[in-house]
């Protein structure tokens, strides 16, 4: 290998909480941020003699996920028991899947909007259901090693996707993650606030070393603690160098070191050694006795891959394909979410101009969104009024600039394209006064017209500023083409 | 005769037609246990103002002529391994010494649906891990015929109570035997219902796969009677069957035409105590003489039934004992003591645990959270765990090909009598032993009953076990009932002074 030292390999391990209203074996809620403690029943607590009943909307949205990432769904699961003691798992063991989780063997393919990596398939081994843990609050700060715990989070169902290790850089850990929630999102199968832990992520590193010797792999290292789209990358990026620094230094390869768990911290920006995972490995998974196993049907699961909406991926080559969308245009529309492709189809349906409305949608739109930091369901300008700008813009009646401008007073006031205009000033100028003022121009500057029939094109803007000075209506793109027919003609 | 000594069916009719009332009833119990239960100690708690409030209430309502549940007025004595809502449920443990739960078991609920009134907690061994009623942290049980033998667990209690006269019913559980052994050693009735029969929802579980709840009675009537109350599907509870009940109570005096039971010879081989034997050889003669066929069949992994039994219940145990860490209710150790520095290599939270697990828990709940442990680990759960799920299946298979040819089977409840204190506790094994004739039928998830069938010559009860089919109680109560009718052995009492 030339210039690269080494070759990252990744493997991601993503909880998601899946958007249901009560937990996964009790109808306690599942709502975020209430004081501690106020969401919990005989079950979530692990208090004797309780026993637990599946929510079957948590296994159904588990479903739609999992066929959405291509899985397939066996007609026979079951759950098990992964027994630990830890403060916020009261019962002792945690609900989950072992040996034949609820899908297994799908992918998502990614690819990068800035040309950072090559298109890639990741695949995904499993995607199994369980029940999160609740939430230790160590207090160090006082110094009494006090902890507390809430619980409200225990019992919220989980789906856990675990991926191969397909993936080679840290930009490409993070557009499987930015691709995840994506698809996540158009599923509405849950919220993906990761700073809120809704979609947490856990990744498996290692690296692939060329020697003289051949290729070596470093001891593979679980990252966690990434809260964040942008801690994936950095602390993937992060713990590549440390491993090769420590190879360097100790020279160890895997199966030398047990496997190691760090965290990220985001802070510091470096990764932190947290336990030898030798030490705690033996879960005793064993079948729990309390739940059934859950048998489905092919026809009911025809019947939840029916409700699959369409997938970014599937949209992004429609926008292409059916609306002529560029490649980026595509990806940045449908990147945004199905709200903003939503506004975009009625956009391009209201105003007939499949382009424009995307180049608007992708442009003002969505700058005008950011500024404002809302979403698009908060975006008060209908398509029916952007339309009529867009029509405007069509028919040459104004040209881009004043579009925009336009376009901010719209936003402010709530008035129509035409209204916006009329009070702004803009008038519509006579096709005769326009070729007139032109010609006039042309007449008054030979040295433009010399230079153009000298094959300088560019000379002819000149000729707009004048244009401009002597009427502020006119279009220089009309201007500009006028002016040239005339010079071409002369 | 006095009216404790009447059978519950027969109290009911005295209580519905106004000729006894709840708090006369009740009152005559709590008299009885105050006088018997100091030699017996049969309850961990006697609540007789909370039963006399509620006799009185159902007393007022039955005048009122307001609707009354199923056994409305008849007091009820409850194993202290079923949560009831304020009131402390122990399950025989330190662990749990001040727990009270916030909820009610589905039976309780029930029960109080039924108008019973709920006379207090019976003792148990620990966590239901057990067969002599040793085990209970708190003092053990006393076989009511012989007060110096065990009365056999793990519803030592919940038996002891029904013989010695001091509740008409007694709810237990049944893991491996947990209901019949003491009942066959009490000398009453006492049924393990089908596995899902009853909700398991609020039962402290010890083996959840394998625990179901069960009544207690003097007579098959009476079983039949607490059983329709306990029966029936619960959302709550998974592993519960939506199929309906049936009137247990309106059928149990029919007989069963064309009987067929099925004899295992194995039973009766080497180990059985001779008195038994005799005894349950002459009630299947007195089946016979009752016009039912007998046929001999075999239970090919019957053997195996304990060395299973004694895997899964340990491996579930371990699990679902892993909840008493002390972190969220329940005992916990000594702060100063956790906090202080042990030697070891471990941090406060482990000790903790340690401390907690070692002080609340009993030498034989740690033994079984050990074992489990140890057989569900990494390398050894395909030897052990999956092993003695295989074997059970197989155990499953051998109930399913035998009642294929008969109704149902009849053979021995224990190989011995009552034994005497002390005699078994140094000697796990042979405690183990106590459960060789009724841990297949938990692990089959069959229906099982015991009941009396006769004394030895020392004067101690004898138990008769039919098994049947699963959902087949109605039946398996009615069978029991032929026999009851046509022998005297369910109208002995203890003397008790």
């Amino acid at each position: 290998m030339s210039d690269v030292a080494y070759e990252i390999v990744i493997g991601l391990e993503v909880h998601v909480q899946l958007k249901t209203n009560t937990k996964l074996f009790c109808r306690c809620s599942t709502e975020f941020g209430n004081p501690p403690n106020t969401q919990t029943c005989p079950v979530c607590l692990g208090m004797p003699g309780s026993l637990p009943v599946m929510n079957r909307k948590a296994y159904f949205l588990g479903m739609k996920t999992a066929l959405a990432l291509n899985c397939g769904i066996p007609n026979f699961t079951k759950w098990d028991r992964k027994n630990y003691f830890y403060p916020d798992l009261p019962k002792g063991y945690q609900t989950s899947q072992f040996d034949l989780p609820m899908s297994e063997e799908g992918y998502l393919d990614i690819k990068s909007t800035k040309d950072e990596f090559e298109p890639r398939r990741v695949r995904i081994i499993r995607a199994h259901l369980e029940e999160d843990a609740g939430k230790s609050i160590h207090d160090e700060a006082t110094g009494k090693a006090d902890s507390r715990i809430d619980l409200n989070r225990t019992g919220t169902p989980l789906l856990e996707i675990v991926s191969y290790p397909d993936m080679r850089s840290a930009a490409e850990a993070k557009a499987y993650m930015q691709e995840l929630r994506l698809l996540l999102t158009y599923l509405d199968v849950s919220d993906c606030n990761m700073q809120e832990g809704s979609l947490r992520c856990d990744a498996n590193v290692n690296l692939h070393i060329p020697t003289d010797d051949g290729v070596i792999a470093t001891p593979i290292v679980e990252i966690k603690n990434m809260n964040s789209f942008r801690s994936v990358e950095r602390g993937i990026t992060y713990e590549a160098k440390r491993q090769y620094n420590v190879w360097q230094e100790t020279g160890k390869v895997l199966g030398e070191l047990p496997k190691q768990t760090r965290g990220w911290d985001d802070s510091a920006q470096i990764t932190r050694s947290q336990r030898e995972k030798e030490e705690s490995a033996d879960y005793r998974y064993f079948p729990c006795p309390d739940l059934v196993p859950v048998v489905v049907s092919d026809e009911q699961i025809e019947e939840v891959r029916r409700e699959i909406i369409e997938l970014p991926a599937t949209l992004r080559k429609r926008l292409e394909s059916e609306f002529g969308l560029t490649t980026y245009t595509a990806d940045v529309i449908v990147n945004q979410g199905r709200g903003l492709v939503d506004y975009f189809l009625q956009l391009a349906a209201a105003s007939g101009d499949n382009k424009l409305a995307g180049n608007w949608v992708q442009g003002e739109v969505l700058r005008t969104l950011n500024e404002l930091e809302i979403t698009v369901d908060q975006f008060n300008l209908s398509t029916d009024k952007l339309a009529g700008l867009l029509k405007l813009i069509q028919s040459g009646d104004l040209d881009s600039s004043k579009a925009k401008d336009v376009f901010a007073f719209m936003l402010e006031s709530g008035k129509s394209a035409a209204d916006v205009v009329d009070e702004m000033g803009i008038e519509k100028v006579d096709q005769g006064d326009l070729e007139n003022l032109c010609r006039q121009l042309v007449e008054r500057n030979q040295r433009v017209v010399d230079d153009v029939k000298g094959g300088n094109e560019k000379a002819v803007g000149a000729l707009i500023g004048q244009a401009k000075k002597e009427n502020p209506n006119v279009n220089p793109g009309q201007v500009r083409q006028i002016c040239l027919d005339i010079i071409n003609s002369m | 005769m006095s009216i404790i000594q009447k059978s519950a069916t027969e109290q009911l009719a005295l209580l519905q037609c106004g000729q006894l009332t709840s708090v006369e009833l009740t009152q005559a119990y709590l008299e009885r246990i105050k006088a018997v239960d100091t030699s017996v100690g049969a309850f961990l708690r006697v609540e007789s103002e909370a039963a006399l409030t509620q006799a009185a209430e159902i007393d007022r309502r039955r005048t009122a002529g307001e609707s009354l549940g199923k056994l409305a007025g008849l007091p009820v004595a409850i194993k202290d391994i079923l949560c009831t809502k304020g009131t402390p449920t122990t399950c025989g443990s330190r662990m749990l010494e001040n727990f009270v739960p916030p909820y009610n078991a589905t039976v309780v609920e029930k029960l109080q649906a039924a108008d019973a009134v709920i006379l207090g907690r019976t003792n148990m061994d620990e966590f239901a891990m057990g067969s002599s009623t040793e085990n209970s942290a708190y003092h053990p049980t006393h076989n009511p015929w012989d007060t110096s033998r065990i009365p056999g667990g793990s519803s030592g209690g919940a038996a002891a109570c029904v013989s010695a006269d001091m509740a008409p019913l007694s709810v237990g559980t049944d893991t491996g035997g947990s209901i019949r052994q003491p009942a066959a050693l009490c000398g009453c009735v006492g049924l393990k219902p089908t596995y899902g029969r009853v909700s398991r929802y609020g039962l402290i579980a010890f083996a959840s796969s394998l625990d179901q709840i069960g009544p207690l009675a003097k007579t098959v009537e009476d079983a039949a009677l607490l059983m329709e109350v306990l029966a029936g599907y619960d959302p709550l509870d998974s592993t519960s069957v939506d199929i309906p009940v049936p009137a247990y109570t309106a059928s149990v005096s029919q007989p069963l035409e064309n009987l067929t039971l099925g004899v295992v010879d194995h039973h009766f081989g080497e180990g059985i105590d001779p008195e038994i034997e005799t005894a349950v050889k002459q009630a299947i003669a007195t089946y016979e003489s009752l016009g039912a066929s007998i046929q001999h069949i075999e239970l090919p992994h019957a053997d195996y039934g304990i060395a299973t039994y004694y895997i899964i219940a340990p491996c579930e145990a371990s699990s679902n004992l892993a909840r008493y860490d002390g972190a969220h209710y329940g005992y916990r150790a000594d702060q100063a003591e956790v906090l202080a520095e042990d030697g070891s290599d471990d941090g406060p939270l482990v000790r903790m645990y340690r401390k907690t697990r070692s002080e609340g828990f009993g030498a034989e709940v740690q033994r079984r959270i050990m074992l489990g442990t140890y057989a569900l680990s990494e390398g050894y759960y395909d030897a052990f765990y999956l092993k003695a799920q295989k074997v059970r299946r197989l155990i499953q298979k051998d109930y399913n090909q035998a009642f294929e040819q008969v109704d149902m089977i009849i053979g021995p409840v224990t190989a011995n009598p009552a034994f005497a204190k002390g005699e078994k506790t140094s000697n796990p094994m042979a405690m183990y032993l106590e459960d060789l004739y009724t841990v297949t039928a938990n692990l089959a998830g069959v229906a099982g009953i015991s009941l009396p069938c006769g004394f030895t010559e020392s004067g101690l009860p004898i138990g008769l076990q039919l098994q049947a089919a699963p959902f087949q109680e109605e039946k398996l109560l009615r069978a029991a009932h032929m026999f009851q009718n046509a022998t005297d052995f369910h109208t002995r009492r203890p003397e008790l002074s």
